[in-house]
């Protein structure tokens, strides 16, 4: 198993907290830490992405530095995620890019920002800067854009799919098909609900500073709740048009319309509400971690939606084209590097909390414990 | 240090919880209040930061606490601690404020944990602190701060001015301070070597301190060297077993080991000592600091095996293991042969019977010097393990002597007109000797309120 100075690091913190244990009202990761008495690789990578980062135990802790335990639960598991995000990304090379995640995608959005528009105004010529008939499928036509989009999404749901597989595993959850679905849709419920950003009984977390405040779980709602229904606004309007012949653009009252518009502003306000917490908050407990990655995803995230709004307005003008180029570059962008940053987190912390309500209701460790006798004997099988 | 006026209405010195208290009740009533900790901020709050819980009297659940927890009871529970050793006034009457502290604190911003959640089910008898006492102490400082109270850190009390009993002024350092009213909040001395030396010997070197390294009692000795009554003994303090390994100060809760009576404690001569399973061991915890201090250079050592291991809290700092009790005793420095025997005679006397760690089970030893009286199990399934103990220091008895409203007494049998008194400092009028987890935190609180009021009422000529 993996050794590493940032599961050393977890596995120290860890073992001071299990023998102190004060902080066990705040939230998941204290409880399942009870269930051990012993923290190898797995078990803190399960730990790492249970924890929200939500600064109430370090600000709490009679242990935080300069004491010399210096406990500070939050930045380790926060550096150690940022590790363990590349360990289980699919294929292994590319876990590479949560290393100065920041940077490449910051290069990676300019190079194809960029390469959209020079393509375009090479095809469509003279035409790139005037209002089209057929809005933006004048500037570049839809089958086109359905292939290109339609190509870089399935080897996203692929990379996506195969890097849970393999926290899936390390996590020694049994096939989906053996789960108990009373266990796992307490799991979804504590996800979709950010339960463990609630501090412990409802005051909120303490983010960005000491004082408890609901302030980052109703701006993470936002942005999840925003990207939700821009996905369902592109899903409903695939169906209208493959299904029903119905092509864009689509009328203010058509739900492609309705679930862009509310998603967009949730993107809008959800991540600068966060990016705005960001930059007020204690830097401690966050670790030296590449902030890069949280900060460039939120902007992409609002980039999508500002420039998809924007999109909407402009459509039937002369600035279309450009429009178009910058907003189609930023989702394409925000595509190619989901499987390789900080929208991850959402997938394994989904996983963690499913396991967490599998271990709390059976009162067992499962995560990091050896292979049970009839698991072991089915492999030698 | 320099604070902005030179004269408030009331001044504390000591920012736990029994100080803050005093300060925040104070300032809501109106006075102008000027708070100092002797502690950096990182470190403020003295002992309050290591606490967990508190104790409250109820009828009938109560928020954070179930079922209820009535005077009687209560009493009946610090009277068997104390041995009788407390002023049944002072204690009745803080069990009975106890009631308020729960929301007193909530309307403060203090978060507590829900009853029965957790490991240690004491939701009945103890309310917990979310998160701990540093919780409770950050919500207390941001009210204290929201309320205008002038707080100091590193302001310890370097001198104090006292004239027929009244408080006039206080030196930090140059800074001279005066108030119409003073509340002394400032802790115990159990961090202070040097005086620990003078009760207990030169053995205190080997004590550890498991809470702040700033209750060095230098407010304590300043108040009785200006003939403030004393009550209790500087032997008296709250000493426990915890690992050996622990820091020298501000080890706090994780540093306690609490497998002793899983296993069997030896000395530095690989020797037993006393009886191990005596009692469940929150009932027997706080004697065995005591009894490893009368040991050979204060330490000892518990010794179980594989049968035990995972059968109490784990431990801060890893066992010691080998594969054979010969081997354990070279790696922590005993006498292997003489620990072989002194095991070997354990295993050996060692009656039948059926082991249940929830009940006290019978389960003994026969016909050594001394016995095990319950759950004793041979030592016998490798790999051993051993934790060495030291005697931890968590607080000490020695305070002032005050009356129903915090007034320090003067031992000449005048009382203070401006001077009032809370916490540790006086801890000792209501708990003369043992501990009732949560005790000193309900003593802070109750007298904290109480000495803030006065203190105000007095400094506002009320």
């Amino acid at each position: 198993m993996r050794s590493t100075d940032k599961t050393t690091e977890a596995a120290r913190v860890m073992s001071i907290c299990n023998a102190c244990r004060y902080c066990e009202g705040h939230c998941a990761v204290f409880q399942a830490m009870e269930l051990r008495l012993e923290f190898n690789a797995d078990t803190v990578d399960y730990l790492a992405n249970l924890c929200h980062n939500c600064g109430a135990c370090y600000h709490n802790c009679q242990y935080a530095p300069p004491h010399e335990f210096a406990l500070n639960v939050p930045a380790a598991m926060a550096e150690l995620r940022q590790e363990n995000y590349g360990v289980y990304a699919w294929p292994g090379f590319m876990g590479k890019l949560f290393v100065n995640n920041g940077l490449w995608v910051s290069l990676l959005s300019i190079i194809v920002i960029t390469l959209f528009a020079i393509t375009t105004a090479q095809l469509t010529g003279n035409d790139f800067f005037s209002a089209h008939a057929n809005a933006f499928y004048g500037v570049i036509p839809h089958n086109v854009l359905a292939g290109l989009f339609g190509a870089v999404g399935l080897f996203v749901l692929l990379a996506l799919t195969l890097s849970c597989i393999k926290f899936w595993r390390a996590m020694q959850l049994p096939n989906p098909l053996r789960l108990n679905y009373r266990q796992v849709g307490q799991g979804i419920k504590n996800a979709l609900t950010l339960k463990y950003l609630d501090g412990g009984n409802g005051q909120g977390c303490s983010y960005p500073d000491e004082t408890p405040s609901m302030a980052r779980r109703w701006f993470h709602q936002f942005t999840f709740w925003g990207f939700m229904l821009c996905f369902a606004a592109t899903s409903t309007g695939t169906i209208l048009h493959y299904g029903f012949d119905l092509p864009a653009p689509y009328g203010f009252v058509s739900l492609p319309k309705l679930f862009g518009i509310l998603g967009g502003l949730g993107l809008i306000i959800g991540p600068l509400g966060l990016l705005a917490l960001k930059i007020k908050a204690d830097p401690t407990p966050k670790g030296k971690t590449n902030k890069g990655m949280d900060v460039s995803f939120l902007v992409l995230l609002m980039l999508s939606a500002a420039t998809g709004l924007g999109l909407m307005l402009l459509r039937d003008t002369s600035l279309v084209g450009i429009t178009l180029c910058i907003h189609l570059g930023v989702v394409l962008t925000l595509f190619l590097s989901m499987p390789y940053g900080k929208f991850v987190h959402g997938f394994y912390r989904l996983i963690a909390l499913v396991v967490f309500a599998v271990e709390t209701q059976d009162h067992k460790a499962i995560v990091g414990t050896p292979k049970t006798d009839t698991q072991t004997k089915i492999k030698a099988a | 240090m320099k604070t902005l006026h030179d004269h408030y209405d009331v001044l504390v010195a000591g920012g736990g919880q029994a100080g803050l208290i005093a300060a925040i009740v104070a300032a809501e009533k109106g006075a102008k209040v000027c708070l100092l900790e002797g502690a950096p901020r990182t470190y403020r709050g003295g002992n309050t930061r290591h606490t967990r819980n508190l104790r409250p009297l109820h009828i009938g659940p109560l928020s954070v606490l179930s079922g209820t927890y009535d005077e009687a009871e209560y009493w009946e529970d610090l009277l068997r601690v104390t041995k009788g050793k407390t002023n049944e006034k002072l204690a009745r009457m803080t069990l009975r404020k106890s009631a308020e502290a729960v929301s007193w604190l909530e309307q403060r911003g203090v978060q507590f944990q829900p009853p029965l959640g957790g490991t240690l089910h004491l939701g009945r008898t103890n309310a917990f602190f979310m998160g701990g006492g540093k919780q409770l102490l950050n919500a207390l400082y941001r009210h204290a701060e929201k309320l205008g109270i002038e707080v100091h850190y590193d302001a310890m009390v370097t001198a104090i001015e006292i004239e027929n009993g009244t408080f006039k002024r206080l030196h930090v350092g140059d800074h001279v301070i005066s108030a119409n009213a003073f509340v002394a909040a400032a802790g115990g001395f159990e961090a202070n070597v040097e005086w620990l030396k003078e009760a207990w010997g030169d053995i205190a070197e080997n004590f550890l301190i498991r809470g702040t390294p700033y209750n060095r009692g230098g407010l304590l000795r300043l108040l009785l060297d200006h003939g403030a009554q004393q009550i209790g003994e500087p032997n008296q303090c709250h000493a426990v077993a915890i690992d050996g390994r622990a820091p020298k100060f501000d080890g706090g809760i994780c540093t306690r080991v609490d497998c002793v009576s899983l296993g069997v404690v030896v000395n530095e001569n690989a020797e037993r000592f006393y009886d191990e399973g005596e009692d469940f061991w929150p009932k027997r915890y706080a004697i065995w600091g005591r009894l490893v201090a009368d040991q050979p250079n204060q330490v000892a050592h518990v010794i179980i095996d594989q049968k035990s291991k995972g059968g109490f809290m784990p431990p801060v700092f890893p066992a010691t293991t080998a594969n054979s009790i010969d081997e354990l005793a070279r790696k922590i420095g005993l006498d292997a042969d003489i620990l072989q025997k002194t095991i070997a005679d354990f295993n050996a006397a060692v009656q039948p019977g059926a082991f249940d760690h929830t009940t006290l089970d019978g389960l003994c030893t026969n016909g050594l010097a001394v016995n095990k009286t319950n759950w004793a199990r041979p030592i016998d399934q490798p790999p051993y393990s051993a934790y060495s103990l030291r005697p931890g220091i968590t607080f000490t008895y020695l305070g002032v002597e005050v009356t129903e409203k915090a007034a320090m007494k003067m031992a000449d049998g005048s009382l203070s007109p401006n001077i009032f008194a809370a916490g540790e400092i006086m801890a000792g009028n209501v708990l003369g000797q043992g501990y009732l987890a949560g005790i000193g935190m309900t003593i802070g609180n109750v007298f904290g309120r109480i000495a803030g009021s006065e203190a105000a009422d007095y400094a506002l000529n009320r």
